[in-house]
């Protein structure tokens, strides 16, 4: 059982919701339903399990629910039925006191509009969690200077929140979300009320604060490129219904349906997919097993102007290219050696394709992926980044020449 | 009966709404007495408290500690304004200080009494809408209803002179400060309140750490409208011989004295300048921490 689990979990406003709930499995549409008993159907058989440790992103467009849902966590709302597991105990059922002691001490949320209290002073504000818990004043202070102090807000402590910037607002959020050491993060489109290049390095830091904490992160955003940066998984979530859970990779390349393949469609896939995914399998020549001729064979198979040529623990020694080979066989040249090129792009299954770009856009010839014995495991022939870039993440889609060439083109404007 | 005699039939019809009220306020006075006496009882020993105080300490000493106090929260200028207001009302006519102060307890009690009531009322009706509900048209009522219809049956019920003045002020200044206080309460960002619910604060928490001192400004605001109204209310209380510096007044006009009266009204009206400057810097200091 995963650390969270929402099951069948169905939020539904207005004042009779069983009604409604009976509508809709009696297969009426949430229009329907809002045009003939004014409920509002916000959530609909949503299902999800969330791991603990990682960063679960939430993504949908406005009305999807996603605000509805992550509220429903920490029973900011209450959810009209189903089950939210924490750790195999049901949220839902917890009774009052249960449910203060799971916020004030195991979860905390950051909201979109930051929601300080502007009364109060940014260290207060930071201490409210633990004041609430009745933590003494000294105490409580020390350990909202330290998260203070990691947020990049120790001079700030005195001030009030008015006096910040938005940026260094939502910096306090999560100081004050973290104070209380929870496990569990819920956090409201955090970055979503910033400007693009503050909102930039708040994902980063998120990034690298999550690396030191490890907290289990529940985030929701409009924003499908904040997701892909941040998620460990995603939810595409639409008009209260999950349409699909998956890696950033897994959404990207495998859309489920037609509207997450809209969704992913502007994306900037350079900076998400990595090289590992647009590779194919390479299929070199081994040095001793064989010459030019087999190499031409290799080629022809491949229907490539190129062979990586690797030795018997397939590292990678060089690549033979048609004419080199061609002419070998024509003076009738055994040796393979002396023949290869030594010039070879080479890069790690990792590498975001934002930096294999350039290459591709230059070199001729495919890319050498490369694991870290210096292995070959695979090559990325240059169709496949641009075909990636295009849309197509199929390595061997239909892309013909004019079509490589339109793109190598405009990239190398770009470049200059 | 020919059409005429319906007519007259008909316009000589009187509900006997004046006499059941009067049945209903006779029999309460006859047998509910413990009610407006328990009622008068508190306002009755703040009052006298308050007004001896006043009347004991030396004039000097009140109006150093009144413009200490406009000076600290309101400036400078207002401090000037408030010395030059209170040696006038001190001067104008040396008779009218205790006047004043007696006026100025009766203020200051109804004002007490109104936060002690009205602010409670208000949060109340701001954390629930049902309780709004009841609670608004009352307020509306006792606006609308002109203080001289209420001031003859709390003559019968709780009787002449100071305290039932004191009351009627009450009944009359009451309605800004339930008003602003439920209004500050509600206006708290929805947001702010959620931020503290996903803290896990208590009710009482969230009242005290989050919504009454975000509330502050608004209820300010109402009190400052609380205590001119109760002023205004003061000064017309004399009408059931509350009396006071309206005391004077009413007996000026009374005896067309028109300087007397001038004096007496200037007396009121520098008292509400100074009471609605201190008061405002107040609001206004809360404003500016919030």
């Amino acid at each position: 059982m995963a650390y969270i689990e929402i099951r069948d979990l169905y939020k539904i406003f207005g004042p009779r919701p069983k009604e409604a709930r009976r509508m809709l499995d009696g297969g009426a549409s949430k229009n329907e339903i809002m045009a003939k008993t004014r409920h509002a159907v916000a959530l609909q058989d949503v299902n999800l399990s969330v791991e603990e440790g990682e960063t679960f992103v939430v993504m949908g467009l406005s009305g999807s629910g996603k605000s509805t849902m992550i509220r429903c966590i920490n029973r900011l709302i209450e959810a009209t039925q189903g089950e939210i597991l924490l750790e195999g105990r049901d949220i839902l059922k917890y009774n009052r006191e249960e449910l203060r002691e799971l916020r004030q001490n195991h979860m905390s949320m950051v909201f979109q509009r930051f929601a300080l209290f502007p009364h109060r002073t940014v260290r207060e504000n930071a201490a409210y969690g633990l004041e609430i818990r009745g933590v003494d004043k000294s105490e409580r202070f020390a350990e909202a200077e330290r998260w203070l102090n990691i947020v990049g807000l120790t001079d700030w402590a005195d001030s009030y929140p008015r006096q910040l910037s938005g940026g260094m607002q939502q910096r306090v959020g999560i100081a004050r979300a973290l104070c209380t050491d929870p496990e569990i993060l819920l956090m409201d489109e955090p970055f979503s009320a910033l400007d693009p290049l503050i909102r930039r390095e708040m994902q980063d830091e998120l990034v690298e604060l999550q690396s030191r904490l490890n907290k289990t992160i529940i985030f929701i955003t409009h924003d499908l490129d904040e997701a892909l940066r941040l998620g460990d998984r995603i939810a595409i979530l639409k008009d209260g219904m999950v349409q699909q859970v998956g890696t950033p990779e897994e959404i990207l390349t495998s859309p489920i349906n037609d509207y997450v393949a809209d969704f992913t469609q502007d994306v900037n896939r350079v900076r998400v997919l990595t090289a590992q995914t647009i590779m194919i399998k390479p299929r070199p020549l081994q040095i001793d097993r064989g010459g030019p001729r087999v190499a031409l064979k290799f080629m022809e198979e491949q229907g490539m102007a190129s062979v990586f040529v690797v030795d018997r623990h397939r590292r990678l020694l060089g690549m033979l290219t048609m004419e080199e080979a061609i002419q070998a066989v024509q003076e009738d040249r055994r040796e393979i050696e002396p023949l290869l090129n030594h010039e070879i792009d080479k890069t790690t299954p990792e590498t975001y394709l934002e930096d294999l770009l350039p290459i591709a856009a230059q070199r001729r010839w495919p890319i050498a992926v490369l694991d870290e014995e210096e292995r070959l495991i695979g090559a990325i022939p240059r169709v496949a980044v641009l075909g990636a870039l295009a849309g197509t993440p199929d390595p061997h889609g239909h892309m013909d020449d004019t079509m490589v060439e339109e793109v190598v083109d405009a990239l190398q404007q770009a470049a200059n | 009966m020919d059409e005429g005699g319906i007519i007259t039939w008909f316009t000589g019809f009187d509900l006997p709404v004046g006499e059941v009220i009067e049945a209903a306020v006779d029999w309460l006075n006859l047998n509910a007495s413990f009610v407006f006496e328990a009622i008068k009882f508190p306002i009755d020993i703040f009052l006298n408290g308050l007004e001896d105080f006043l009347l004991w300490v030396p004039w000097w000493i009140i109006i150093i500690a009144l413009v200490a106090l406009a000076w600290w929260r309101a400036g400078w200028r207002v401090g000037v304004l408030s010395a030059i207001s209170l040696l006038l009302i001190r001067f104008l006519e040396p008779e009218y200080w205790d006047l004043t102060m007696i006026t100025l307890g009766m203020i200051l009690t109804a004002v007490a009494f109104s936060v002690i009531v009205g602010i409670p009322i208000g949060i109340w009706a701001a954390l629930d809408d049902t309780v709004d509900r009841i609670v608004r048209p009352v307020l509306d009522a006792m606006q609308t209803i002109h203080p001289f219809v209420y001031l003859v049956p709390i003559v019968i019920l709780f009787g002449p002179r100071k305290v039932p003045g004191t009351l009627a002020t009450i009944i009359f200044a009451l309605p800004p400060i339930v008003r602003l206080t439920n209004l500050g309460i509600r206006q708290v960002p929805e947001e702010t309140v959620e931020a503290a619910r996903s803290f896990g604060s208590t009710q009482q928490q969230m009242l005290f750490k989050v919504q009454i001192p975000l509330a502050l400004p608004t209820i300010m605001a109402g009190l400052n409208q609380t205590l001119l109204l109760s002023l205004s209310m003061g000064v017309i209380a004399a009408l059931i011989a509350a009396g006071g510096i309206g005391q004077e007044i009413l007996r000026s006009v009374g005896r067309v004295d028109v300087a007397r009266a001038a004096e007496a009204g200037l007396v009121v009206l520098l008292l509400a300048v100074v009471l609605d400057r201190i008061s405002q810097a107040f609001a206004e200091g809360e404003a500016e921490t919030a």
